[in-house]
């Protein structure tokens, strides 16, 4: 380049931003900025116009109007009385609910189908093998209706619960009702409760949650701290003092005076009128929702476990069994740490998915954010470019925050080469 | 004592394995009892196997195929089997399947569909099978054309009319590379064809039709459906998705700053929202974007968008393929003179779209199953026609038996293509090594 | 794969073909069909055959409306449109008339900028419970799990009603009827609520219609009918008239039978006007003088549709209640044609 200057001499021509290669980077890209440019502002005129024709410039206030609408799961207080604004939050709360259950699932299942896959068992492979296909190969948004109807046909109904001959019972002890409405769990009740506190007005915790959730916090803290000063004692005299029953003592022991001193109970589920009351309810739509992006997910992170496995060099293998450790102490120090390398990059991606086709739940009536926002809201207030702009900024931040948290997971995980 | 020896002279005869290392038993040993785990294990998945077949099979079986209602149905499976008894209704489908696979095409144009599908294969097979003579990458090249029309009908001429629009193109790069150099060429060979497809392409191909008219009925995008819908959007989501990506993924690759961060934010963009919402936008919102009084077809607007969307994953495959070739061919492509689209399209992108293949053949597959999407905005796809055959005063109330043959369907497509893709893989893998 | 080649082919068979320019009327007639918006599927209203062919109540008008302005009943193309698209695809000029039984509302009318033409259907929202529940009013249904159909006024006067007579529910949002039908009678909700002549299509197709009973509370008033876009007069005038030209005809005793009948002329002025054969209706309307001749030979008038499609000789068995002619008690009543 330095040679070309000085052929070409000092003075500036206009071809030269054509046929210099000092410019013509540069010329391309003012041309493209340009024509994006152009192509942003025809598609702003265009919507403008047409907006104004139809008499409904863009406005964001319907957000502060009264949905009108209710809303089955709701994790904060809402009611009808509400304001749209409110009710896409509550939205969102769901679709972050049912993505994060969804990918710890997918996790759980996806390793072990991935590691059973590979077993030397012929039936379980097979039987693997028939899951990640089936599973793979059919589209998600037939999944989750065909969980749903399964659910839907095969559990009882709370009205087989009722009277002397009911033809359902509860499960585990009487503490579970699984019911084609969802299923209803124990949930812990404090008779000394102490109350919620208010978060700017805007919502509600439970302090005894907090309060529970500190002091469990604090012991695991505290257990690490034990474990890594055994470690520092191991590492100088070689023993290692017994610390298990501290540890677990630490763990356990304060969440349990807390909960004594806050009068814990659990709440049963019992049937009352027409559906059970009390206990915690997961509705049919969030479980269908929630099994089917699993399982579905699953199949694909199945996959990937299972060649991040194949990836690691049979020697590696070897040489752990020449260390004389068993094979479950092979798979579990020696193949999957390193395997977890090539799989989490792929598993990152298959987060996001997850988190993305938790937007079919408007198919099962869940209320996530694209059934409340991009759906009732949507429907009532005739706001589609506002409501789909906000719908897709929302899951935009989703994505966007769960890939940065994640990548700098991958990052700290990732094996420095030097 | 030197009679005696203690060597053993003559071979012993072979014995045959234990019964427990041998024959069946040792290979269920070996592959289902290997360990106290495994036998557990195993004697769950037959446990498990046996239940699902217990409660699946009866009712597949025990079916009725002739009825043409419900109520008929059940009726008959009563009749046949007693009582209560749960039996498909299968005769849902012998009376809907045509319109589960081509929606509400004429019935007595499925031939054409069925045709397109045929040249689908043959124009796919030179590019998937390198083996086949690359002559028949041209008719490739003509399939989109012949294949527009053979599905939407009309005049033979407008896709004829369009095709010419790449010759124009060529034409006017001849002639403005001869008269002003190259870039002008190149503004020429962009030029000339939009401004051909726009403006010239329709009043030419009306011209030529009323001098020679060649036509076979037009059907409107309203009457598909089915799968014939599905694999419609998807075919052209993924080939029109392939320029596109493939531009993209040189602007995320390139050094232009401006350039790479339009590429990375349309890419990142799209990735990061649910197709559903792109699907939104072409349902309710796309005919805003565009010039008053514009509007077009909801099936072109949803392929619009379904474009838009693949090409951001395409772009990242490609992106994938770039990345894994070797640095050498770009130095060796750089220290032979070339220029950087002669290097592209001469060196790199053969081999990269090559190495992409099984990836993008996995791109097309969660395509084709993401199509269903498109029954959530009222298009109907196999999905969508199942809310319409449920419709029905007579299917009133059928549900397994429309969603098992659905899901049956995508799964033989989806399953067989992904195979081909594993084997594709395996062959270019042994390639590089 | 050089599969660009479709944008262009592609562009230039459709982009070109749908400029709007003219008013409503004129486009239809120039193309030659009505784009009719319709559900995507709804027993007895709008539901396609295995031909393909649609049929049901809401379909009949989108059919009457093209033989009235085009000459052919056939000459009609459905969109199938969900309770999300159905508003934009008007507006959006996409189609030209929407017959998706749709609440004529303040708001829709107003805000949204539609122009109802009518009413077709006079319905209100009711509740649908199984008879084994012992339920006899509404105001009993403290605690109950509610099928609604999402994407329509009735989650709205579902919460209203609710929340006005302090009781709780729970809301089942379900995106189409077939699905709700379906969790309903698995007992997944203890009861259905979406519009009476809904609530009446759907009982009628269970196995025991008699073991499910309709709640005798109407909590909205739904008045149903076609719609148009705001600001073209002309066509929705030709909508509304055709409708009306149904519903005249049942009053006047004009049937699809004695059409011919009729149309050669008779004592009564009113229906010579209809039928053409005096004064020229049709041509203040920019149409011909046997435009309502056709509607009506299209699918019969007013009350031979709702027979055919929905009225008690059909599997749904809908009454005709509140939708008889105001002679016979009903609110059925058309302007006269004058």
């Amino acid at each position: 380049m330095a040679m070309t200057s000085e052929m070409t001499g000092d003075r500036f021509r206009l071809s030269m931003l054509i046929y210099d290669t000092r410019y013509r980077s540069q010329t391309i890209q003012v041309v493209a900025m340009i024509g994006f440019m152009l192509l942003a502002a025809w598609l702003i005129t265009n919507t403008v116009q047409n907006l104004s024709a139809l008499g409904k410039p863009i406005d964001f206030s319907f957000l502060g109007e009264p949905a009108s609408y209710d809303i089955n799961q709701r994790l904060l207080e809402y009611t009808s009385r509400d304001t749209h604004l409110r009710a896409s939050v509550l939205g969102l709360i769901n679709t972050l609910l049912v993505a994060a259950m969804g990918c710890v699932t997918a996790t759980i299942v996806g390793g072990m189908v991935g590691i059973l896959r590979l077993s030397r068992n012929w039936l379980i492979s097979r039987l693997m093998a028939i899951y990640v296909e089936g599973f793979r190969n059919v589209p998600v948004l037939l999944w989750i209706i065909l969980v749903m109807a399964l659910m839907i046909e095969s559990l009882p109904a709370p009205r087989a619960f009722r009277g002397e001959n009911a033809t359902a019972s509860l499960q585990v002890f009487d503490s579970v009702a699984i019911t084609n409405r969802g299923v209803y769990i124990p949930e812990p009740l404090f008779s000394r409760g102490l109350g919620d506190v208010s978060v700017f007005g805007a919502f509600s915790i439970s302090l005894d949650l907090i309060v529970f959730l500190a002091v469990l916090g604090a012991g695991i803290w505290a257990a690490a701290w034990v474990r890594k000063r055994a470690d520092r004692i191991q590492d100088s005299t070689g023993v290692r003092p017994v610390t298990w029953w501290q540890r677990i003592g630490l763990i356990v022991i304060p969440p349990v005076i807390v909960l004594t001193a806050l009068g814990f109970q659990l709440g049963l589920p019992a049937l009352k009128g027409f559906n059970f009351a009390g206990g915690i309810y997961m509705r049919n739509s969030l479980i269908a929702l929630w099994l089917a992006l699993s399982l579905y997910t699953a199949a694909f992170i199945a996959e990937t476990v299972r060649g991040g496995i194949l990836a690691i060099s049979k020697g590696q293998t070897e040489a752990a069994a020449a260390l004389g450790l068993r094979p479950r102490r092979i798979m579990g120090l020696v193949i999957l740490p390193q395997a977890l390398r090539v799989i989490i990059p792929p598993l990152i991606s298959q987060y996001l998915n997850l988190t993305k086709n938790s937007s079919l739940a408007i198919a099962v009536g869940y209320m996530d954010i694209t059934g409340t926002l991009g759906g009732i809201t949507m429907n009532q207030t005739g706001r589609e470019l506002e409501c789909i702009l906000l719908l897709m900024l929302c899951y935009l931040a989703l994505s966007l925050g769960i890939s940065a948290v994640l990548n700098w997971y991958n990052e700290r995980v990732k094996l420095k080469e030097r | 004592m030197a009679g005696t020896s203690f060597v053993r002279k003559e071979l012993m005869g072979q014995t045959p394995p234990p019964m427990t290392s041998a024959g069946i038993i040792g290979w269920l040993r070996q592959n289902l009892f290997g360990s106290w785990m495994n036998s557990v294990l195993t004697i769950l998945s037959v446990g498990f196997i046996a239940i699902i077949l217990w409660e699946v099979l009866p009712w597949i079986v025990r079916s009725s195929w002739t009825a043409s209602s419900l109520r008929e149905c059940r009726e008959a499976i009563d009749l046949a089997w007693g009582d209560h008894v749960d039996g498909a209704c299968w005769a849902v489908i012998r009376e809907r399947y045509l319109q589960l696979i081509y929606g509400f095409y004429p019935s007595e144009q499925y031939w054409r569909a069925n045709l397109a599908f045929i040249l689908l294969l043959v124009s796919l097979a030179p590019i998937l099978f390198p083996a086949l003579p690359r002559q028949m990458l041209w008719f490739s090249a003509a399939f989109p054309f012949l294949c527009f029309w053979l599905l939407w009908g009309g005049t033979l001429w407008l896709p004829i009319v369009a095709a010419l629009g790449f010759a124009v193109g060529y034409l006017a790069f001849i002639a403005a590379n001869r008269a002003a150099g190259q870039l002008a060429g190149a503004i020429a060979a962009l030029l000339a064809p939009v401004v051909w497809w726009i403006w010239l392409a329709a009043p030419v191909s009306r011209g030529l039709d009323s001098v020679i008219g060649i036509g076979i009925e037009p059907v409107e995008s309203a009457k598909f459906g089915g799968f014939m819908l599905s694999v419609t959007i998807g075919i052209t989501g993924i080939a029109l998705s392939l320029p596109i990506g493939i531009l993209l993924a040189l602007g995320r690759q390139s050094g232009l700053v401006i350039l790479k961060s339009l590429c990375v934010g349309f890419i990142e963009f799209i990735r990061g929202v649910p197709l559903i919402t792109l699907l939104f936008v072409a349902s309710t919102l796309l005919n805003i974007f565009m010039p008053p009084g514009t509007n077009f077809d909801i099936i072109l607007r949803v392929v619009i968008m379904v474009t838009l969307f693949s090409s951001a994953y395409m772009a990242e495959v490609i992106r994938g393929g770039l990345a894994a070739l070797p640095k050498g061919q770009f130095e060796a492509a750089d220290s032979l003179g070339l220029d950087y689209w002669k290097r592209q399209r001469l060196v790199i992108m053969p081999q990269a779209l090559k190495i992409s293949i099984p990836a993008i053949v996995g791109n097309f597959i969660g395509l084709f199953k993401d199509t269903t999407l498109v029954s959530i905005i009222g298009l109907l796809d196999p999905i969508g026609l199942t809310n319409n055959i449920r419709a029905d005063v007579n299917w009133n109330g059928i549900v397994w038996e429309l969603y098992g043959f659905i899901a049956l369907l995508f799964f033989i497509f989806c399953f067989s293509m992904s195979r081909y893709s594993m084997y594709l893989e395996r062959k270019l893998n042994t390639d590089h090594r | 794969m050089k599969r660009t080649l479709y944008i262009g082919a592609v562009a230039a068979g459709m982009m070109t073909a749908g400029v709007a320019v003219a008013g409503t009327l004129e486009d239809v007639q120039a193309k030659g069909h009505v784009q009719c918006g319709v559900s995507t599927g709804l027993v007895g209203f709008a539901a396609a055959d295995a031909d393909g062919n649609w049929h049901g109540f809401d379909v009949a008008v989108c059919r009457a409306v093209a033989a009235a302005v085009i000459g052919d009943s056939q000459a009609v193309k459905f969109t199938p449109t969900t309770g999300k698209t159905r508003f934009t695809a008007l507006s959006s000029g996409e189609i030209d008339m929407l017959a998706r039984n749709t609440t004529w509302t303040y708001s829709r009318d107003v805000d949204l900028k539609l122009t109802f033409v009518g009413i077709n259907y006079y319905d209100g929202q009711g509740f649908m419970v199984p008879a084994g529940l012992g339920v006899g009013s509404a105001t009993d249904l403290d605690g109950a799990t509610v099928c609604i159909q999402t994407g329509t006024t009735t989650e709205l006067n579902l919460a209203d009603f609710f929340r006005s007579n302090n009781i709780s529910y729970e809301p089942v949002p379900i995106e189409t009827n077939a699905e709700a039908q379906q969790q309903y009678l698995a007992g997944a909700c203890d009861v259905y609520t979406t519009d009476r002549s809904g609530l009446a299509a759907t009982r009628a197709s269970f196995e025991n219609p008699a073991d499910h009973v309709i709640l005798p509370e109407i909590i909205s008033k739904e008045p149903l009918g076609p719609l148009v876009r705001h600001g073209d007069d002309h066509w929705a005038d030709a909508v509304r008239w055709v409708l009306n030209a149904l519903i005249s005809a049942e009053e006047l005793g004009i049937t699809s039978g004695n059409l011919a009948e009729m149309a050669a002329g008779t004592n009564n002025p009113e229906i010579n006007r209809l039928m053409g054969t005096e004064g020229d209706l049709g041509g203040m309307l920019g149409l011909d003088k046997e435009w309502a001749q056709r509607a009506i030979a299209a699918g019969g008038n007013y009350g031979e549709i709702f027979e055919a499609h929905i009225g008690e000789s059909t599997a749904i068995g809908l009454a005709r209640g509140l939708n008889a002619q105001w002679s016979d008690g009903g609110l059925i009543y058309s302007p006269p044609f004058r």
